[in-house]
C-alpha cells in the first residue's frame, strides 16, 4: 500500500472540507472494497477520510411507507434490524448472503453503491425498489444513480447519507452466488410496488453493471408467478462472460433467479 | 505517520504507526502479538479476525487508524490467565486442528457465532457461519464439532456466572 493521510472527521461537513483539501482523496466506509485496492496498489488516494463512525451516517428508520438507511449502517445491523425485517424482509435476506460474517460486520450499503462493482447485490436491491439516494447535495433517483461499471452519478466530493426504499406490496431475492467471492455471479431482485408496478433489476449479469429486465417485468405484471417466466427467453447481447460463466449462462440465469426470487416474494 | 490509541485485551495502548499501518500489523509488529495471523491478506480466509467492540472483523482489511478509541480482542486475550477460553479446550478435546495456522481466526470466529447465536446453534448454522475462514488441514469436521462443543460450555459458563 503507497503511503497515505487518515483522517477522521466528527461531521459531513467536515468530511466534505477534507476531501475538497485532499489532492486525491477517497472517502472510507467498511473499507471491504478500497483497502483491498489500495493494497493491490490500484488505488492510492493521498487522503483517506473515514465516514465509518459518523453518527448521522448510521441507523435505520422505518416510518409509514418508507424505509430509510443510513449510509454507513453496516450489512450486519440492517440484516439484524427488526425495521427491515418487517418492512422488506428481501432486504434482509439480501445482506445476509453478502460477503461472510466477519465482512457483514464492516460493509455499508452506501460503500456497496458508491463503488457499483457490477456484482454487487445493494444495486438490484435499490432499482427493483425504486430508491432514493440521498447526499449531501441532493436525492437522486435509483434509476439515475448507476452509471455503468463502477460508476454512479457522485460528482467529486459527494457523501451518500441514506437510502430511502418504498416498502413493496411484494420483494423477493435470489442470487447464484460465486462460491470464492460470494459475490453474484447473476442475482435479481422482483419488486411489486403497491401500486401494481412491477420493477425487476438483475446484477452480476450486464457488461454495464446493474439492469432492468423488461421482458421479465411483463411477464410478471400480467400473471405475478414463477411459472409465468417459463417461457420467457432473455437474450445475451451485453451480458457478462468470464471464466465463471458464459453470457448464455447468465442469461439463463436471469430467468431462474428471477423465478426463485418470486417464489421467495410470495 | 499517527499516534494510534485503543484498548487492546483489556489494556490501553498507543502505538505510533504511519497511516497506512493495517491493524493486523499494528497488533503483530507493534504489539508483538503474533497469534494472529495473515493468511491471504485479501479478506478471504480469515486467520487475522479479532474482536473490535466486540464484533468478529478481518483485521487485514481494517487500517489501524479506524480501530483507533475502540476495544480489540485477539486470541491472547481470551483465557484467563492458565485456564484456556472454553472454545480453546473445546478445539484442544475434539482435534479442531493440525497446522494451527487458522486456529487463532477460527476459534475468533467460533466465538463471535456462539455469542450471535447463543445456545440455539445446530451444524448447518455453525457451517454456513464459518464460510470467512478457510482452513487446509481439517476438512472442517472437527472444527464443527469443537464450535458445537464449545457452544454447550458457554452456556453452561455463562449459566455459572
Amino acid at each position: 500500500m503507497y503511503e497515505t493521510t487518515y483522517h477522521r472527521p466528527s461531521s459531513v461537513d467536515e468530511a466534505a472540507k477534507l476531501f475538497a483539501q485532499g489532492s486525491e482523496a477517497k472517502y472510507l466506509a467498511g473499507g471491504h472494497t478500497l483497502i483491498p485496492v489500495m493494497k493491490q496498489r490500484l488505488a492510492s488516494p493521498s487522503d483517506v477520510i473515514d465516514l465509518g463512525k459518523l453518527k448521522e451516517l448510521i441507523g435505520i428508520e422505518a416510518s409509514g411507507d418508507t424505509l430509510t438507511i443510513k449510509a454507513a449502517t453496516t450489512y450486519y445491523d440492517i440484516m439484524q434490524s427488526a425495521d427491515v425485517k418487517k418492512a422488506i424482509p428481501a432486504i434482509a435476506h439480501l445482506t445476509s448472503m453478502l460477503g461472510d460474517p466477519a465482512v457483514r460486520h464492516r460493509g455499508t450499503i452506501g460503500g456497496s453503491i458508491a463503488n457499483n462493482d457490477p456484482a454487487a447485490d445493494f444495486p438490484a436491491a435499490l432499482v427493483s425498489l425504486g430508491a432514493t439516494v440521498k447526499t449531501n447535495k441532493r436525492t437522486i433517483a435509483a434509476d439515475d444513480f448507476f452509471k455503468g461499471l463502477f460508476t454512479t452519478a457522485l460528482e467529486d466530493g459527494e457523501i451518500i447519507t441514506a437510502v430511502s426504499f418504498p416498502v413493496p406490496a411484494k420483494a423477493g431475492y435470489a442470487k447464484m452466488r460465486h462460491p470464492a467471492s460470494r459475490f453474484a455471479l447473476t442475482g435479481v431482485f422482483v419488486t411489486k410496488t403497491k401500486a401494481g408496478d412491477v420493477r425487476v433489476a438483475a446484477t452480476g449479469a450486464s457488461q454495464n453493471g446493474v439492469m432492468r429486465v423488461p421482458a421479465i417485468e411483463a411477464a410478471l405484471k400480467a400473471n405475478w408467478s414463477a411459472g409465468a417466466l417459463d417461457s420467457v427467453k432473455i437474450s445475451d447481447s451485453g451480458l457478462l462472460a468470464d471464466i465463471h460463466g458464459s453470457a448464455a449462462y447468465r442469461a439463463n440465469l436471469i430467468k431462474v433467479m428471477a423465478q426463485r426470487a418470486v417464489t421467495a416474494a410470495g | 505517520m499517527s499516534t494510534i490509541k485503543l484498548t487492546v485485551n483489556g489494556k490501553a495502548v498507543s502505538a505510533e504507526v504511519e497511516d497506512r499501518t493495517l491493524l493486523v500489523h499494528l497488533l503483530r509488529e507493534n504489539l508483538n502479538l503474533t497469534g494472529t495471523h495473515v493468511g491471504c491478506d485479501t479478506s478471504q480466509c480469515g486467520a487475522c479476525v479479532v474482536h473490535i467492540d466486540g464484533r468478529a472483523v478481518k483485521s487485514c482489511t481494517v487500517l489501524a487508524g479506524q480501530a483507533a478509541g475502540s476495544s480489540v480482542t485477539t486470541i491472547e486475550g481470551i483465557s484467563k490467565g492458565d485456564e484456556l477460553h472454553p472454545m480453546q479446550a473445546a478445539f484442544r478435546d475434539n482435534h479442531g486442528l493440525q497446522c494451527g495456522y487458522c486456529t487463532p481466526g477460527m476459534i475468533m470466529s467460533a466465538i463471535d457465532i456462539v455469542q450471535r447465536h447463543g445456545g440455539k446453534l445446530d451444524e448447518a448454522t455453525v457451517r454456513q457461519e464459518l464460510e470467512g475462514n478457510i482452513c487446509r488441514c481439517t476438512g472442517y469436521h472437527n472444527i464443527v464439532k469443537s464450535v458445537l462443543d464449545a457452544a454447550g460450555r458457554m452456556k453452561v459458563a455463562q449459566a455459572a456466572e
